[in-house]
């Protein structure tokens, strides 16, 4: 199993009661909130916990993008991945992911993956994601495209990478009467991609597609959701004729280890709630405009998860439906050889810095993890493939 | 009530419906975000002195969505070939918020079938300096609210309990309002260029107290058709025909009686 430490670097500074006055953490909520001062601050701390990761001997470390938003501090996480990017000595670089539908031109997001590739001597993963539908308010893309901008600016971008150049790309959203990409990607024939996602079944058949075979990692889902999207996944690999192998497959969550359960409970309590309860927190018709899903998966999520969403969430009730990996390093190691035999994943993406949680604690929590829980369970999900490459 | 019907009808490949009623000079109303599926006291108090044609825009109400919808241009040409196909010489057009803008888009590439415009509360063009409400990240209850301005109206509406099937429509409506108007918002780059080729007599309708388009929207879209001319409806929000019927019809009537070159 590999494990790779996903940041989302939140404005943990931020004014406690902001919701009090803001009924979103996104879009509508006044940037005055920002102190550029402490900003800056959190900026090197995060990036200090990336650096430990990779010291600790994680196999790589993620960040991802969101916009005008206190939940993560990352409008270009490609900014942060060239920063980390001559300061990593092993861990790879997961950008997971980039928001394609979102921009104008997606050869920007080809050109600096590859040159991230570059500097990294192909210790790089490229994430492609459609972003939540706060981006499409932030960035004002018609929601009602997002799909097939999406899947035209992955065709340009993958292109891009594999084509000799100059070629001709004339879509519907795109039109390039030169694709001539400089830098070319170090990796052959183009970096690894993942595709995070909540479950979709279009997603599924497309990352599983035999030409693709792209890593599907499921984020922020309860377990049950967890475990349903990737049988999903398998199953759509057999159906396209082949297995599925742990590569494949990848889960990111949010963690918390310490000396014993209770303590992990108690550290982690405040600060996995201000995640689920405040930093996460917009309204329905921020997070879903109209056009962005279609009508009926539209009906189905406001039906189901917002009727959810409603209610506070608690750290037990988040550990218990297993949306928050939470305890000592033997019932962590223990629930992940549980989920990894039932499910086969090959990577996790261990949130452990979430919400407000301070830096002395993430330091912690870091250690505990490297120290303790990755050496039980590295051996798990281990393809032949990987063990020959390694 | 006047009698009405509502007919399928398919233009440029595409099914849609069309609720008509009543008698004399024909009238086209282009609905707008929120659709027209339902004959409306409006629509009746207008059938008493038109023959009312009330389509549902390909991608609303009970109308087809075709593929070739991506925006206003379409629902554009779409409209110049459905007023070529249903037998009228000529129609009073009316059009209401986005179906406003949707006259607008006709009428300045071909106003040949347009005998006179009527815009009410029209979307369509962008006026610097002055924010327009933003329908996408309101709530149910404040897009309601922020649509009326008589409180009691928009109480009614919220406490009305929508079928199966309205439900239904009125999230289609919303996802085609989004496809049509959510960049840029309301508005095409290239139409307030071209207002100037209006030359048929144009009334615009606003209601004082609009939060969607407020009236500065309206003396803007006033200076930039030439002669039209501009009322201003007291204690109104974004429906003028719905919340302050008399006036609407009042207006309306007065208007085309003054301008028609025909029989009315």
């Amino acid at each position: 199993m590999k494990f790779h430490f996903f940041h989302l670097m939140p404005y943990q500074d931020i004014d406690p009661d902001f919701l009090e006055d803001n009924k979103s953490s996104w879009i509508t909520l006044p940037n005055t909130y920002y102190d550029p001062k402490k900003g800056s601050k959190l900026y090197h701390r995060y990036l200090d916990e990336l650096e430990l990761a990779d010291e600790l001997g994680f196999d790589g470390v993620c960040v991802n993008e969101h916009h005008q938003t206190a939940y993560g501090m990352m409008p270009s996480p490609n900014v942060l991945a060239g920063a980390l990017s001559r300061r990593l000595k092993k861990a790879t670089i997961g950008v997971i992911g980039r928001a394609l539908p979102i921009v104008d031109n997606p050869l920007v997001i080809a050109e600096e993956f590859a040159m991230i590739d570059n500097l990294t001597e192909g210790r790089f993963i490229a994430g492609f994601v459609r972003g939540i539908g706060c981006e499409y308010h932030a960035s004002m893309t018609n929601p009602g495209f997002s799909h097939e901008r999406f899947r035209e600016a992955h065709d340009l971008i993958v292109r891009a990478w594999t084509e000799p150049g100059p070629f001709e790309f004339y879509g519907k959203h795109y039109h390039f009467q030169y694709v001539n990409l400089w830098p070319r990607p170090y990796q052959t024939p183009r970096p690894p991609i993942w595709i995070p996602s909540q479950g979709s079944t279009e997603t599924v058949e497309f990352a599983a597609h035999p030409d693709r075979k792209y890593t599907y990692v499921i984020t922020f889902s309860p377990i049950a959701s967890v475990k349903k999207n990737l049988k999903a996944y398998r199953d759509q690999c057999e159906v396209y004729g082949y297995e599925c192998p742990p590569d494949q497959l990848g889960w990111a969550m949010p963690c918390y280890v310490a000396e014993t359960d209770e303590i992990a409970r108690n550290e982690a309590a405040p600060h996995i709630e201000s995640l689920f309860n405040r930093f996460i927190m917009s309204p329905a018709q921020y997070k879903l405009p109209p056009g962005y899903s279609s009508l009926n998966s539209y009906k189905a999520v406001m039906a189901n998860k917002y009727a959810v969403r409603e209610n506070y969430l608690t750290c037990d009730a988040l550990i218990e439906n297993g949306m928050f990996l939470c305890g000592s390093a033997a019932t962590v190691a223990e629930k992940l050889e549980e989920y990894q035999k039932e499910m086969g994943f090959g990577n996790i993406a261990p949130m452990l810095q979430f919400g407000t949680l301070p830096a002395e604690l993430t330091e912690k929590n870091l250690r505990i993890f490297a120290g303790e829980v990755m050496p039980k369970v590295r051996h798990l999900g281990v393809t032949k493939e990987t063990v020959a490459a390694e | 009530m006047a009698d009405h019907s509502s007919n399928r009808m398919t233009v440029a490949g595409c099914e849609i419906e069309v609720l008509r009623g009543g008698s004399g000079p024909a009238m086209v109303f282009l609905h707008g975000a929120g659709g027209a599926h339902k004959w409306m006291p409006y629509m009746d108090r207008l059938a008493e002195h038109y023959t009312v044609y009330v389509p549902s825009h390909p991608g609303w109400g009970r109308s087809d969505t075709p593929d070739w919808l991506d925006g206003m241009g379409d629902l554009a040409y779409f409209y110049l070939e459905f007023l070529d196909a249903i037998g009228e010489d000529q129609v009073h057009l009316v059009g209401n918020s986005l179906g406003g803008w949707l006259a607008l888009e006709v009428a300045v590439r071909s106003a040949a079938r347009i005998e006179t415009l009527t815009l009410v509360s029209a979307a369509g063009i962008h006026v610097a300096g002055v924010p327009k409400g933003d329908i996408f990240l309101w709530d149910d209850e404040e897009r309601v609210r922020n649509t009326f301005f008589d409180q009691k109206m928009a109480e009614a509406r919220i406490a009305a309990t929508p079928t199966e099937e309205e439900s239904d429509i009125a999230l289609k409506n919303h996802f085609s309002t989004a496809k049509m108007a959510w960049h840029p918002r309301f508005y095409s780059r290239e139409l307030q260029k071209w207002l100037h080729r209006i030359k048929v007599p144009t009334l615009i309708l606003w209601g004082d107290s609009d939060k969607i388009f407020p009236p500065a929207y309206g003396e803007a879209m006033q200076k930039l058709i030439p002669g039209s001319a501009l009322t201003i409806v007291p204690e109104c929000g974004h429906l003028p025909q719905q919340e302050k019927l008399d006036d609407f019809i009042a207006g309306v009537t007065a208007f085309t009686a003054a301008n028609s070159t025909g029989a009315a």
